[in-house]
């Protein structure tokens, strides 16, 4: 039905091409993330602007990022003002390909979606694909910000695994939507619940380094030597935190939009529907790990773990509950 | 590091005054406990592990059938699982949302929210009319410090080049949204009052929107009704197949008006490849409306509801309705017309079940049960099977039999099923069960001399019709939490002091929640009130 294959086929021949280039640019970023060579602060500083609010202006030195050992903190000092120190030209390179990868990742979609005619979220595959590109573009946008590119490492493999799922155990082809998801709210609600999944991803990255970082503060494990090179813990949570009140915001909005649709389609705006549930729990979820951060007696350490049984419900609501739960959202196209 | 973070953490709760964790003792006696318990309940720490007690507990109900969604599941699941099944009966498994377990941890959280909002809200209230406050002694400590020489010196005199300074700041101030207040040797100045305003509206919407969750349950209804092509709807109690109304809706008043379906088409997809071939493309359901004496043609599709008379009709189903045409031995036409036959879910080919009841019959009556498919094919073990849900192929496979069809005896009767319990199935010449296989337009005998005829198909749609009179405001709640939460997590709460003494200037921020800039706000605000800001105040970057 008036699906123009050719487009498809190309869709698919790009989406291995970008793979490809993923595959090149994790590598790139992992001799950047576990390469010995030591950050420079100037590098550092742009990562770790920020600091807690009221810690008291004396012992602003000690908050603030230190990518180097303690010791080399005087030379540290000096170097930044005289500017560019050796440049990391693992993540240079890593980035570069990252950008051409998430271009070939783009004409992916569009063409997938020009094949079709239709916005590309009607199944699963479609999803991911989306998904995982807006991960990338996101991860780069924030990087104009503040540079993040430790965490190259991880998005370059986590959108590489994910499209491997994507063109294997997720493959569908191209086709039509079918009529429950053919309304002009897929185009509402998709785009944002992909926009969180993406936010929700790279703040649980961040809480991850968070706590692998803050192991390497206190106890300094050999195995985490590389981290001596990242922003202090406080300040990856701060980020992280940021980062995941954004994703909340999108998720809340996720959420009402669904409801509103499930309004115009099921003729109620909430069943509880296994979808519906789980949406929910993952909303509960980070609005707890929101109050946490402000209750006493929960430590940094323990407020990312929240943060990571956060994406955790993200993740299995994506999987599981697509594929092998009963339910009125029966899209995963898997048949 | 780690005590650091604790000091913050101390400081937020400071901020928010009412969730002091309650370290305090218990007092002795009722009165006492009940004090104690209210703290408890209203500190941040219970409200918080409320809310993972939530999710924890919301997730039991997308593991087992729910009646709300599927009463047929979870009957079957009963009665598969034995004394396991009761148990988890007894204990709500399967109406999750509506237990008390459920329901006592999502009041206890509105409790604590509202014992939370309150103090807040009046805490706020006091917070939006005061001034600023003055500047603290050591300005240094603030986590946003600048300190500069003031370079206006072609005032006539210090002091008033001090207090012309202190002008252009105050101006400066004002202009960045800053409320300010001025002092003799400072200005101080706090803006983003709306953080806390959002922060209140989030939590205020939100018991709202629970509040009103549960009470559009109470007065709505909603009722299901299956519609054959040319069939017209009246809404009134006995038109309906299921009616579920709220505890206090009023079924007597039910809107008038009517639904006439003129036709219904659907296309499935015969191109694409794999796991997309067969599946639905478009469901269109053309039907007349007439409410108030107009009548109105509408096209109803799933994602496209049509409103009338304050009610929502959602098309929620469809499915194929053959007509069949039953004689009996006196050649006397005694059934015909569409029989709703129902698709099984889980077959892209339409596969449908269904039964024809004939209690008119001379002699006995009669009753078929079959199996109707739209595209009839041979599959490799020689089944017959629907391999497209279009009707390519029209195909009606069924049994029949002859005895007591139980319509009189008062029980409830699927229309759906027959129970052959007290009837004999018909067996052809050889002594065989019968079977009856036709394709449209067939006839065949039956063995009492009476005649089975496929006549044709019609289509038939369910629909849902449902009111919901509290709709607009769970609207209205739903834009006011997210609004709200927008304010709350990104309008910076901040103080900021200027202070001047003998062109010895400095600026300084405090951040109040989460602030990012704090530190940016100091300096930018230093920039612009001096040319050349000190060398060593600007050291780190
Ligand atoms: C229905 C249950 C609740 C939900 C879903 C909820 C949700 C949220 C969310 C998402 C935030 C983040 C917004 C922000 O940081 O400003 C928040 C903040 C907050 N909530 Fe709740 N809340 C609930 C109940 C409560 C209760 C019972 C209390 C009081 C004990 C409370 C006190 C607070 C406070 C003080 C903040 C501000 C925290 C901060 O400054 O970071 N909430 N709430």
């Amino acid at each position: 039905m008036d699906v123009n294959t050719d487009l498809a086929m190309w869709s698919n021949q790009l989406i291995i091409s970008a793979m490809v280039v993923y595959a090149v640019a994790m590598i790139f970023y992992a001799f950047d993330l576990f390469g010995g060579r030591e950050l420079k602060q100037s590098e550092a500083g742009a990562t770790s602007a920020a600091k807690p609010s009221n810690v008291r202006r004396t012992n602003r030195k000690a908050t603030t990022a230190l990518l180097d050992p303690p010791q080399t903190d005087v030379s540290a000092e000096i170097s930044a003002g005289t500017g560019k120190e050796k440049p990391r030209r693992g993540a240079r390179i890593g980035t570069s390909l990252l950008v051409l990868a998430a271009l070939l990742h783009v004409a992916a979609v569009l063409t997938r979606a020009l094949s079709v005619m239709r916005v590309p979220w009607g199944n699963m595959m479609e999803y991911v694909l989306t998904a995982t590109v807006i991960t990338v573009i996101v991860f780069l946008i924030v990087n104009v910000k503040k540079d993040i590119r430790y965490l190259g490492t991880i998005v370059a493999g986590g959108v590489l695994l994910c499209l491997g799922l994507a063109i294997t155990v997720f493959y569908t082809p191209a086709a039509k939507l079918i009529p429950a998801l053919d309304s002009y709210w897929i185009a509402i609600h998709v785009p944002i619940a992909i926009l969180s999944t993406s936010l929700l991803y790279i703040s649980a990255i961040l809480a991850v380094f968070q706590i692998l970082k803050n192991s390497q503060e206190t106890k300094d494990p050999k195995w985490l030597r590389f981290m001596r090179r990242m922003p202090a813990s406080i300040d990856l949570e701060r980020f992280s935190y940021t980062i995941a009140a954004v994703g909340f915001i999108t998720w809340t909005f996720t959420l009402i939009a669904g409801a509103i649709w499930a309004e115009v389609a099921w003729s109620r705006y909430w069943g509880w529907d296994s979808k519906e549930i789980w949406t929910f729990v993952v909303w509960v979820i980070y609005a707890a790990y929101l109050h946490a951060r402000a209750t006493r007696g929960w430590g940094p350490t323990k407020v990312a773990v929240l943060n990571l049984i956060g994406i955790a419900t993200v993740i299995f609501n994506f999987t599981v509950v697509n594929m092998y739960f009963n339910g009125l959202h029966s899209y995963s196209g898997l048949g | 590091m780690a005590k650091k973070t604790a000091d913050k953490k101390a400081d937020n709760s400071k901020q928010v005054g009412s969730h002091k964790s309650g370290v305090t003792q218990p007092q002795l006696g009722f009165i006492g406990m009940c004090r104690w318990a209210w703290r408890q309940l209203t500190t941040m720490r219970v409200a918080l592990i409320l809310l993972l007690v939530l999710a924890l507990a919301a997730i039991p109900g997308s593991l087992l059938p729910q009646r709300i969604q599927d009463p047929g599941r979870v009957t079957t699941f009963l009665d598969a699982n034995g004394a396991w099944g009761q148990f988890l009966d007894t204990i709500q498994m399967f109406d999750v949302y509506s237990s008390i377990w459920f329901s006592a941890i999502y009041l206890l959280l509105m409790i604590s929210l509202i014992g939370c909002v309150i103090p807040r809200s009046a805490q706020h209230w006091k917070a939006m009319r005061s001034a600023p406050p003055k500047a603290p002694r050591r300005l240094g400590r603030m986590p946003g410090y600048e300190a500069f020489t003031s370079a206006t010196g072609s005032a006539e005199s210090r002091e008033a080049a001090d207090q012309d300074f202190l002008d252009t700041a105050q101006a400066r101030l004002k202009k960045l949204g800053y409320r300010t207040v001025r002092h003799d040797d400072h200005v101080a100045a706090e803006r983003g009052y709306l953080r806390e305003t959002g922060n209140l509206v989030f939590h205020i919407a939100l018991l709202v929107a629970t509040l009103t969750m549960a009470i559009g349950s109470l007065f709505g209804y909603e009722g299901q009704r299956i519609l054959v092509e040319g069939e017209t709807f009246t809404n009134s109690l006995v038109a309906y197949d299921s009616f579920e109304p709220g505890s206090y809706y009023d079924a007597n008043n039910l809107p008038d008006f009517r639904l006439k379906l003129d036709s219904f088409e659907s296309t499935f997809d015969d191109q694409a490849p794999g796991s997309q071939f067969g599946q639905p493309r478009t469901f269109d359901a053309k039907v007349t409306a007439t409410a108030d004496g107009k009548s109105e043609k509408h096209t109803l599709r799933v994602n496209e509801p049509v409103r009338v008379g304050g009610t929502g009709v959602y098309l929620t189903g469809n499915g194929y309705a053959p007509e069949v045409t039953v004689k009996d031995a006196k050649g006397q036409a005694v059934q015909s017309g569409p029989q709703v036959f129902i698709p099984d879910g889980g077959d892209p080919g339409y596969t449908s079940e269904g039964v024809i009841k004939v209690p008119d019959a001379a002699g006995t009556q009669m009753g078929f049960v079959g199996v109707f498919l739209p595209t009839a094919t041979q599959n490799e073990n020689g089944e017959l099977v629907s391999s497209f849900a279009e009707l390519r192929n029209p195909y009606l496979v069924m049994s029949g039999y002859t005895g007591d069809l139980g319509l009189d005896d008062g029980t409830p009767q699927s229309v759906y099923t027959i129970d052959a319990e007290n009837m004999t199935e018909m067996t052809d010449a050889t002594g065989n069960p019968l079977l009856i296989q036709l394709a449209e337009g067939e006839t065949q005998k039956l063995p009492d001399g009476g005649s089975v005829t496929f006549d044709g198909v019609k289509r038939y749609i369910a629909v849902d019709i449902s009111q919901d009179p509290t709709q607009g405001l769970m609207l209205v709640s739903a834009i006011a939490v997210l609004l709200g939460l927008g304010l709350s997590l990104f309008i910076p709460r901040r103080r900021m002091w200027v202070r001047i003494k003998d062109g010895k200037a400095e600026v300084a921020a405090l951040a109040r929640g989460e602030d990012q800039l704090v530190e940016r706000a100091a300096k930018d605000l230093a920039k612009d009130l001096a040319e050349e800001p000190d060398e060593d105040s600007d050291q780190r970057k």
